[in-house]
């Protein structure tokens, strides 16, 4: 396996993501079992398996939602220390506000889908201590433009927007604070192709322009395909394989794998 | 000339695991390549050309053997370095060019050429101008410049395939069949170019079918059908 935990001898850069032997079981299934990964700054992460492979629970953890039953989380930033599963739930909040964005598959876990777009992005300001309405509603614009979102729309409530648009919106709420790590959970999923097509590119320019680190976790190899520079393979709750993108997809050496790599393309 | 890369011993071979069968592809490889030294790969379809290129390039992993590259910050072995580091020896010393363009949905074509150059630091505005004069030399039509090269035919796809590759110069270039599909003048403006990299030092290391383009290029052979006298300088070659 290619998941190198060692210093590696050319970056010197320290990974911005560490997560170490992390096990989880709900009474007698085994979500996660020993799973490990790291995300260098600026680097994309593709997660892929099955349903019930456990990537969503793995996210899940790097956005402290939940905590394991072993194992350790940290992050490489100033003012971070430690083993973040240990942090109590306002400095979770507090850290999830300001450093980790995140955008569900599904909108209603990561809006207020009655709010006004532009509102759903002020919250997340609010949260982190901005009070200026003025600055509020710049930053609030600015993070949504990033997003392509359409800025005559800034006070529709998600709830009449489309799946894309509200992706859209989850996604400017996500960077509104310039996170340093941006956690995606099936983003395009239930989209069709042509909308798949301008959020992946959105996702791309993100990260290349800002550098932003970002895990994605998609049952769609061809968006993690699209986005991703590393890929890591689950399956029942471990992690299988994990290499360089092109050559998981290339040349998988685990029999799930390339099961899943002949059945896809 | 220093050398840029040391290949040894290297074995590569494929498990397919639904058949339960392994397939090898090639068997202890040794050779070396010094920079601007321009090494041509032969061998009938099959006798792991463009195997090579792949394991070299690390979308193959190696079963055995070493792959010494001299690179910027020292010698590195390509068979075992980190992941991190040949992702950052690709986008810094390591090109390769592929039949295929690997195209991005709404990514327009000088926005992709412009690339690498932007991640190499160079801002947008100067780096979409040499990407603009990159397609222009290898003969893509301005109005194509801003358009998605999703729909354009497999010829014009690998011009800007070409523009994107080699608009950085590179210490070491892998081309795999680079003028497959290509119009004669699209061929020259490769063969300038690559003329233009070896005098610059880059190692190049490829596969061609019809060799002839790049004739005057070739410094030596490795011939890997089996059982062949693996190296050969060039004067000894027919092609």
């Amino acid at each position: 396996m290619t998941l190198a935990l060692d210093a590696p001898r050319i970056v010197q850069t320290r990974p911005l993501l560490q997560v170490q032997s992390v096990s989880k079981s709900y009474s007698d299934v085994h979500a996660l079992r020993d799973v490990s990964a790291i995300a260098y700054p600026g680097e994309v992460l593709g997660v892929v398996g099955e349903s019930g492979s456990g990537k969503s629970t793995l996210l899940r953890m790097m956005n402290l939602e939940e905590t394991p039953d072993t194992g350790s989380y940290t992050l490489d930033l100033p003012d971070v220390a430690g083993n973040l599963f240990e942090l109590d739930r306002f400095a979770r909040r507090m850290l999830c506000a300001t450093r980790i964005g995140i955008v569900y598959q599904n909108p209603h876990l990561g809006l207020l889908m009655k709010h006004s777009s532009s509102g759903n992005v002020a919250e997340r300001l609010l949260v982190a201590g901005e009070r200026s309405f003025a600055v509020l509603r710049e930053k609030a614009t600015t993070a949504l433009e990033a997003s392509e979102f359409p800025l005559e729309r800034l006070d529709a409530p998600p709830i009449e927007l489309s799946g894309g648009m509200q992706q859209r919106v989850q996604l400017a709420k996500a960077i509104a604070l310039e996170p340093a790590l941006l956690l995606l959970d099936e983003p395009t999923t239930g989209l069709d192709v042509s909308v798949q097509a301008l959020v992946l590119d959105t996702l791309k320019r993100l990260q290349q322009d800002r550098q932003i680190t970002m895990v994605i976790v998609s049952h769609d190899l061809g968006v993690i395909r699209t986005l991703a520079d590393r890929v890591m393979v689950m399956r029942r709750g471990a992690v299988v394989e994990a290499g360089l993108a092109d050559q998981i997809f290339q040349d998988p050496q685990h029999a799930y794998t390339q099961q899943l790599v002949h059945a896809k393309l | 000339m220093p050398t840029v890369l040391d290949v040894n011993g290297l074995s590569k071979g494929f498990t397919l695991h639904h058949l339960a069968k392994e397939i090898a592809a090639f068997d202890e490889i040794s050779f070396s390549v010094a920079a601007g030294e321009f090494l041509l790969l032969k061998g009938a379809n099959g006798a792991g050309k463009s195997t090579l290129l792949r394991t070299l390039y690390r979308s193959y992993l190696p079963q055995a053997g070493v792959i010494r590259f001299h690179s910027d910050h020292g010698p590195i072995d390509l068979a075992r370095a980190a992941d991190v580091d040949i992702a950052h020896l690709r986008r810094t010393e390591i090109g390769f060019v592929t039949q295929f363009l690997t195209a991005r949905p709404r990514v327009s074509a000088e926005a992709l050429v412009a690339e690498p150059l932007r991640l190499a630091g160079v801002a947008t505005p100067e780096a979409l101008d040499r990407a603009r004069a990159a397609l222009e030399t290898f003969g893509v039509k301005p109005e194509l410049w801003p358009a998605y090269p999703t729909t354009f035919s497999g010829g014009e796809q690998q011009k800007v395939n070409l523009a994107r590759t080699l608009i950085l110069p590179q210490k070491l270039l892998l081309l795999d069949e680079p003028t497959a599909s290509l119009d004669a003048n699209a061929r020259a403006a490769l063969v300038a170019r690559l003329a233009e990299l070896k005098a610059h030092g880059t190692a190049v290391i490829g596969v061609f079918h019809h060799p002839d383009d790049v004739l005057h290029l070739i410094d030596r052979v490795v011939d890997l059908t089996p059982n062949a006298i693996r190296e050969e300088v060039r004067d000894d070659v027919a092609f």
